[in-house]
């Protein structure tokens, strides 16, 4: 049994966990939510000794124990599979297993590779994965790679004495349904080894896994659910305090598009290394989505209209123009803005401050012979400051240290003040909270009402549905079949799927 | 995802096709660079800067760099032949007591590079380059720029000596690569080197002391260098400041020539062995075909260039700093 009493964490003055006690039975799985800021990561950090409390005990059967560095934690039995994946790339699967527990392996200096790897198969039987444990750990597709990860923990197991604890943070987000299920069994299969702690954003996961379910909201244990006895209905308004309305995908906003003006057309358009045929036109004010399994090819769509992949065939209208030059800097100039979902890594430059942030693609505009016109470029910032309601102290907050939901509204900005009519948004609410996703859907709603064509992958198929004028769900990278979204007249879940897969 | 992975295992084979090419293109030009004497002439020039080149492997498998070299060669150069002479100028004698010595010369220079990166977190880059000057400066201060004569017949032998046509200075070498090996595929040490430079944060979230592998990288470094001083010491028969030159370019050229990647994790000291034959090759075998040294320099730094880029499959890299 793993018990923490109440738990006290403040950073620089911020109170972030304000007293949480929390409890797991052996075998048993806990759902963890809460928004973003709520302190989930927090509570974790602390359970797998990367963070030390300030106030509070942790107890693992009774016995209170302090965890300094994730290894004292892992001596414990407390373990932690990481939502960024942790096993190094270039290393074989059984090196990444007992990293840093090389010791009993090795005899006279030398590692002994046979006996690893014999090891190494006994954790990989436990997670049911049949693979030579001398494989490099890059050839692994992401779910394999979870499953390591799930063996590399469940090897402290020979380490410790008594039942494990294992914290997953998001599993699930990089894998696709079948995988999913695949871990969920495996997960399930293993709760007389060991109890889990499993993080998510996506509730009905945690519905569907959880025994019971402890809801984080401002740094305090709100409830903790039964699970069977709980819907998400319920979750979400204990998480945000209130009740979501049906008006959550902000529904009574969406208009009809204008059906004169195509905005953009994909002709018979074949993208790099798929052999596919893509034909789709955007319409002022319209929001197409596009719906498909991981991989199913959504992403490179969105690359070749933004010029960073070269079609191998078909010809692209931008306005009825048809594009021969395919780079970023064409497409942005010719109106197209694209809000991937790396934010970190494409769509902010983080050690930039806001203003910098938002003119960057549009700098010519505020430059007179290349010297930039500083005080115009504050002006629009503090515009559009107020337009989103970003939350920032002033337009010279560094980028990078705003929430998720600022941050997508700083790159939303970037494009909307350029003047850019074509909008590719790429999974715009992965991470947000339940309250930013709020606002991004609104704003979505508003570019939509000024004529704005968005071509959306969403995060969730019911945020596609909801948001969408029209939706073509995509397989192995061609359109397979097309939705009308109107009001009212929205197509099921059921009636995607059965479609993608 | 077939045809990746059939591009992977060709670009792990090209250092070597290169080697085989540049082999069968220099015979080609002048039959006589296929004979046992140009071979044992490869084999000689190639020893010292194998050492320093291996001993620069674990430094960038790791993701750092070292380019101390130059400095700590010669100053382990210069004290072990001053230390040899002392001794009696024989390893016969006492004398033997210098290559020890050398090798702890280049260990301590290798932990001081370490512990300035790690300790006072100044970039590897900076750091080893720094130091490298400093070990010039400090070889100087020794010998007042004077040259140090060895003439122990026995230490020579590495040189004199033949064995099936090669001097004897090639057999330790290729000891020393065997000991480098071992080290580098079967000790924990040298497994981790790898994890580090494969994704150092993740190293060190498993519970690897990081800081602690760097300086034990560089320690083992200046153990190399100081094994490259030795042999080029007993090629000249000469210690000075000037023993430590051209080792710098030299080891990382054969290093990125030879496979081994800039951003850690990927390659070893076999790569370093086809890369420092790759560039041994050509430097003889410009010399054999006539033309004058001074193209090499160009050569080689153009065949870095095509390396690097050879190495890794640009299109995945967004972006390059």
């Amino acid at each position: 049994m793993f018990e923490l009493q109440n738990i006290e964490k403040r950073y620089t003055g911020v109170h972030v966990l304000k007293g949480v006690d929390f409890r797991i039975d052996d075998g048993e799985i806990i759902g963890l939510v809460g928004e973003n800021g709520a302190g989930k990561s927090t509570l974790m950090k602390i359970i797998y000794g990367a963070v030390q409390q300030d106030g509070g005990t942790i107890l693992v059967d009774g016995q209170a124990v302090t965890f300094r560095t994730p290894r004292d934690a892992m001596k414990m039995g407390v373990g932690m599979v990481y939502q960024e994946q942790s096993l190094i790339p270039n290393l074989t699967v059984m090196e990444n297993i007992f990293l840093g527990f090389e010791r009993p392996f090795v005899r006279f200096g030398a590692i002994r590779w046979k006996k690893m790897a014999k090891a190494a198969r006994v954790q990989l039987a436990k997670v049911g994965l049949d693979i030579d444990p001398a494989t490099i750990t890059s050839r692994l597709t992401f779910a394999q790679r979870q499953l390591v990860e799930l063996a590399k923990v469940l090897a402290l197991e020979e380490r410790v004495e008594g039942k494990l604890v294992i914290l997953l943070d998001e599993p699930t987000s990089v894998l696709s349904r079948d995988e999913i299920e695949l871990l969920f069994s495996v997960v399930r299969a293993l709760r007389r080894r060991a109890s889990f702690i499993f993080v998510s954003h996506r509730l009905d996961e945690i519905l569907a896994l959880s025994d019971r379910i402890y809801v984080l909201k401002d740094g305090a244990v709100v409830d903790v659910m039964i699970a069977k006895d709980a819907s998400i209905a319920t979750i979400q308004k204990e998480m945000v305090g209130r009740d979501i309305s049906t008006e959550y995908y902000r529904e009574d906003r969406q208009f009809p598009y204008d059906e004169e003006k195509v905005l953009l057309e994909l002709d018979h358009v074949g993208i790099v290394g798929r052999g596919n045929d893509v034909s789709l036109k955007l319409h002022a004010g319209e929001v197409l989505a596009l719906v498909g399994v991981e991989g199913s090819g959504r992403e490179p769509i969105l690359r070749t209209i933004f010029g960073m992949l070269r079609p191998e065939k078909g010809t692209l209208r931008i306005r009825g123009k048809p594009v021969n030059r395919f780079s970023p800097s064409h497409s942005v100039a010719h109106g197209i803005g694209y809000i991937p979902r790396e934010r970190k890594i494409e769509g902010i430059a983080s050690g930039m401050n806001v203003f910098e942030n938002m003119t960057l693609s549009q700098m010519k505009n505020y430059t007179k012979g290349g010297v930039l016109n500083i005080a115009a470029e504050r002006k629009l910032a503090r515009e559009w400051i107020g337009k989103l309601s970003i939350k920032v102290p002033s337009e010279y907050a560094d980028c990078g240290n705003l929430s998720g939901g600022n941050q997508q509204k700083v790159v939303l900005a970037k494009w909307r003040s350029g003047g850019s009519d074509i909008i590719l948004l790429d999974h715009p609410t992965r991470g947000l909270d339940i309250g930013a996703k709020e606002d991004v859907y609104a704003m979505i709603r508003d570019m939509s009402a000024d004529g704005v064509g968005i071509i959306l992958i969403a995060d969730t198929l019911e945020e596609a549905i909801g948001l969408s004028h029209t939706i073509a769900v995509i397989k192995d990278g061609d359109i397979k079949q097309w939705f009308n979204c109107q009001p009212g007249a929205k197509p099921s879940l059921y009636d995607l799927i059965q479609h993608m897969v | 995802m077939n045809r990746f992975l059939a591009m992977e295992t060709l670009r792990k084979w090209v250092p070597l096709l290169v080697l085989a090419g540049l082999c069968l293109f220099f015979t080609a030009m002048n039959p006589h660079f296929l004979t046992p004497r140009n071979f044992a002439r490869i084999a000689i020039s190639s020893s010292p800067v194998l050492m320093v080149a291996i001993g620069v492997t674990f430094v960038i498998l790791m993701g750092s760099i070292d380019l101390s070299m130059e400095g700590t060669v010669a100053v382990c150069a210069v004290l072990f032949a001053l230390t040899l002479n002392a001794l009696g100028g024989s390893i016969a004698g006492w004398g033997w007591v210098a290559i020890p010595v050398a090798l702890f010369v280049g260990a301590v220079m290798g932990a001081v590079n370490g512990l300035v990166h790690v300790r006072l977190r100044i970039p590897s880059f900076m750091a080893s380059l720094s130091l490298g000057f400093v070990g010039i400066g400090l070889s100087l201060l020794i010998t007042g720029g004077d040259r140090i004569l060895i003439d122990d017949p026995l230490f020579r032998s590495l040189l004199t000596v033949r064995v099936g046509g090669f001097p004897l200075m090639m057999y330790a070498a290729l000891a020393c690569l065997l000991v480098a090996w071992f080290i580098q595929d079967h000790t924990t040490t040298g497994r981790n080197f790898y994890a580090v430079g494969g994704g150092e944060d993740l190293a060190r979230a498993s519970g690897l002391n990081v800081g602690r592998l760097r300086i034990i990288g560089f320690v083992l470094a200046g153990m190399f260098y100081a094994l490259g001083a030795i042999f080029a010491v007993a090629r000249l028969g000469i210690a000075e400041t000037e023993t430590g030159r051209n080792f710098m370019f030299m080891s990382i050229t054969s290093v990125v020539v030879g496979g081994t990647a800039l951003r850690g994790g990927e390659g070893g000291v076999w790569n370093t062995l086809i890369g420092v034959l790759i560039v041994n090759v050509i430097g003889n075998g410009m010399v054999v075909i006539g033309l004058a040294d001074y193209f090499q320099d160009g050569v080689l730094g153009l065949l870095v260039i095509t390396a690097v880029w050879l190495s890794t499959d640009r299109r995945s890299l967004s972006f390059v700093k």
